[in-house]
């Protein structure tokens, strides 16, 4: 996995509660075999006119002009500002896939849904929970200022503001610790080898039923 | 110390706790589908590990698999691939079960999973997709995840996970005529929100709750997730045990007294301590249809349209505002006077037989109306379909010019050639209103089978309590 330590990002904000992962990737993309490859289509129905599909040109679709994507000012942007609920609905992990693909590698909200925030650390994007006055705050600062750029320290867990307001945020021991070396979380499990056997054995013993093949 | 159903579930299946409450969770069913797996297993290879317990896998092909004209394949190149891809995983990997497009057991992955008795209570359940907490139903823990766990999950048995907060949903009363688990799932969605389940573990609990069938159960718990709710579940009783019995997969003999045995200790103690407690009156839920963009915006169908100049919060102004113009409604519309263009029944919600029973009845000796285009109805499985073809459920359909399908996720997620065309309305039977869900700029409202039904006759919505 891509390890995240630290960002100074431009940030690009997404004024909408209940973003849900079929906005943000939706499903005639997730036809697709492959990890990579989806950021072209990130948040395709709001970000062109037309009807996308798999395979399509991209460079030559008509933009839509009015989604805060596409205004040159968040061109290159890395940090999404979002609002409650970010990432609801479908599990696609196609959907920080996407995000990622794009160029954003922090994306932060009062609130996520579950299985997208968790689908993030997987892939080295940080979702990153901040009360909703200080997300309030960050918007307007945003909008404000051209050029609205944040440092996100992950050992510090801090949000920093370019006036220096700084806004801390929690993360688990473990999700910390995978995301700042950038480790397989498989080979982590794997080192549990014998005790999930020695589990496995007790499991097998006490419900049988549950290993017939 | 009195435990949650929750507690018990969790408990034994830890394999290791680590400092920070990161538990390793041993997972027990992993039913794979054709979306969310492929760069999965490609991750296996890469790194040339093997699955831990290919015994643990269950498989089907149901996202992207046609409805109609089977003897066609599946047309579109893209999606025949990542079927294809399946297949060949499956054949390299191996697996308990696999139900490949035309297979008569194929269908949709939590159709398949009950119905083959491969969702057993006390099990751990995980599935690529996010209505995988339907499988609580049985008193399982069962939770949707992403395609990096479904590689873990399948290189280790375990997942990583926190353990949630536990909240009771308690539903207390007779649920009135024509109120259906689906009425139930919208009307606490309605109450507590999208994200009113966040964090949570979520039983649903109470006299209204056991008073409903196995079907109605996975409907509730299949909607969970969409109160954002990861897992969803029922404590077990003698229905569930009923349901089971003889079932493929399930347990047989001495073993199934055993497993029975243990299963009925799959309840929360009495005095158990939720983190949270909601509790709706049954006799108060009525028939629901959603209005707007997301599942919490819904009313009765007695209700209207909600007006956006009563609403205070500037944001969730902003939002009805955007989800009235998308939906192409006016304020204040009473919901029976909503005309539709389609009707969708079907789904991983509403596509059991139960659910087509439901709805046959009501069309029976009825036709669909002139202003609706098209009224499908697309089972579960290819055994949900061929039980409804047994008791003629089909003929009663098609006599109502209704079609009647080959099973699949069909127009719930559009994914295959079944869709909404741009402004089209829909009364679906499925689970999620989202902007472009059945199709780019398509407009959806989630019913019943009922009223699913008795909106295509009407071309509107219609009381179903009033419909004759």
């Amino acid at each position: 996995m891509k390890a995240f330590t630290q960002l100074n990002g431009l940030v690009c904000p997404l004024d909408r509660a209940n973003v849900d992962t079929d906005a943000i990737i939706p499903k005639q993309f997730l036809k697709s075999i492959k990890r990579s490859g989806f950021g072209p289509n990130l948040f395709d129905e709001w970000r062109y006119l037309d009807h996308g599909e798999p395979g399509m040109d991209n460079s030559v679709r008509q933009v839509n002009p009015e989604f805060v994507l596409n205004f040159p000012r968040y061109a290159g942007a890395q940090v999404l500002l979002a609002r409650d609920n970010f990432g609801c609905g479908s599990s696609r992990e196609h959907a920080p896939w996407a995000l990622d693909d794009y160029g954003f590698r922090v994306v932060i909200a009062p609130s996520f849904a579950d299985i997208f925030f968790n689908n993030c650390y997987k892939n080295g994007v940080l979702p990153i929970v901040l009360p909703a006055e200080a997300v309030d705050l960050l918007f307007q600062e945003t909008q404000a200022a051209e050029g609205y750029r944040l440092n996100v320290d992950l050992a510090a867990q801090t949000v920093t503001t370019p006036s220096g307001k700084s806004f801390g945020f929690d993360i688990t021991g473990h999700r910390k610790h995978c995301l700042l070396e950038g480790l397989d979380e498989i080979g982590l499990t794997l080192q549990h080898a014998d005790e999930i056997k020695a589990f496995e054995a007790r499991h097998r013993a006490s419900q049988p039923w549950l290993f017939n093949a | 110390m009195a435990q949650t159903l929750y507690d018990k579930l969790w408990q034994s299946h830890v394999v290791h706790e680590s400092e920070d409450g990161t538990c390793l969770i041993y997972i027990d069913r992993h039913l794979v589908h054709e979306v969310t797996s492929p760069q999965a297993f490609e991750g296996l290879n890469l790194a040339g590990r093997k699955p831990w317990r290919v015994d643990s896998v269950v498989a089907t092909a149901d996202h992207n698999t046609p409805t109609d004209h089977w003897d066609e394949g599946i047309k579109d190149p893209i999606s025949r691939l990542q079927v294809e891809t399946l297949d060949a995983n499956i054949k390299h990997f191996g697996a308990l079960a696999y139900f490949p497009f035309k297979d008569l057991r194929q269908g949709i992955v939590h159709v398949v999973g009950p119905e083959n008795g491969a969702t057993l209570p006390g099990m751990t359940v995980v599935c690529g997709d996010s209505h995988t907490s339907t499988h609580g139903a049985f008193g399982a823990l069962a939770h949707g995840i992403g395609t990096s766990e479904v590689e873990h999950v399948l290189a280790t048995q375990t997942l990583t996970a926190k353990k949630s907060k536990a909240m009771l949903v308690k539903v207390e009363g007779e649920l009135g005529r024509g109120v259906t688990g689906k009425d139930v799932a919208l009307a606490i969605i309605g109450k507590i929100g999208t994200a009113g389940g966040t964090g949570y573990a979520v039983e649903f609990g109470g006299s209204a709750i056991r008073s409903l069938s196995m079907e109605g159960r996975m409907t509730l718990c299949n909607m969970a997730i969409e109160a954002g709710a990861r897992a969803g579940m029922v404590a077990v009783d003698q229905k569930t045990v009923d349901y089971l019995k003889d079932r493929t997969y399930a347990p047989k003999g001495e073993q199934w007294e055993q497993a029975v045995t243990y299963w009925k200790t799959l309840v929360s103690d009495e005095g158990a301590q939720f983190d949270k407690v909601v509790e709706l009156n049954a006799t108060e839920i009525e028939p629901q249809v959603t209005w707007g963009t997301s599942p919490e915006q819904v009313t009765n169908v007695r209700g209207a349209v909600p007006n956006p100049a009563n609403e205070a919060d500037p944001v969730k102004r902003g939002s009805l505002e955007r989800a009235l113009q998308y939906m192409g409604l006016q304020a204040d519309t009473p919901i029976d006077q909503i005309q539709i263009d389609k009707v969708f029944i079907g789904s991983c919600t509403n596509s059991r037989i139960e659910d087509l029973r439901a709805a046959a009845a009501v069309a029976k000796g009825h036709k669909k109306a002139a202003n609706v285009k098209l009224a499908m109805v697309v089972p579960g499985s290819g055994l949900v379909k061929r039980q409804a073809e047994a008791e003629g459920l089909d003929k009663i359909f098609i006599e109502a010019g209704f079609e009647w399908r080959e099973p699949g996720c069909s127009m719930c997620l559009a994914m295959n050639a079944d869709r909404l065309e741009p402004g089209e309305r829909c009364a679906s039977t499925s689970n999620r209103n989202f902007e472009g869900r059945q199709g780019q700029g398509g407009r959806t409202h989630l019913v019943s089978p009922e009223m699913a039904a008795a909106a295509a006759i009407a071309g509107h919505f219609v009381d179903i309590r009033n419909f004759a």
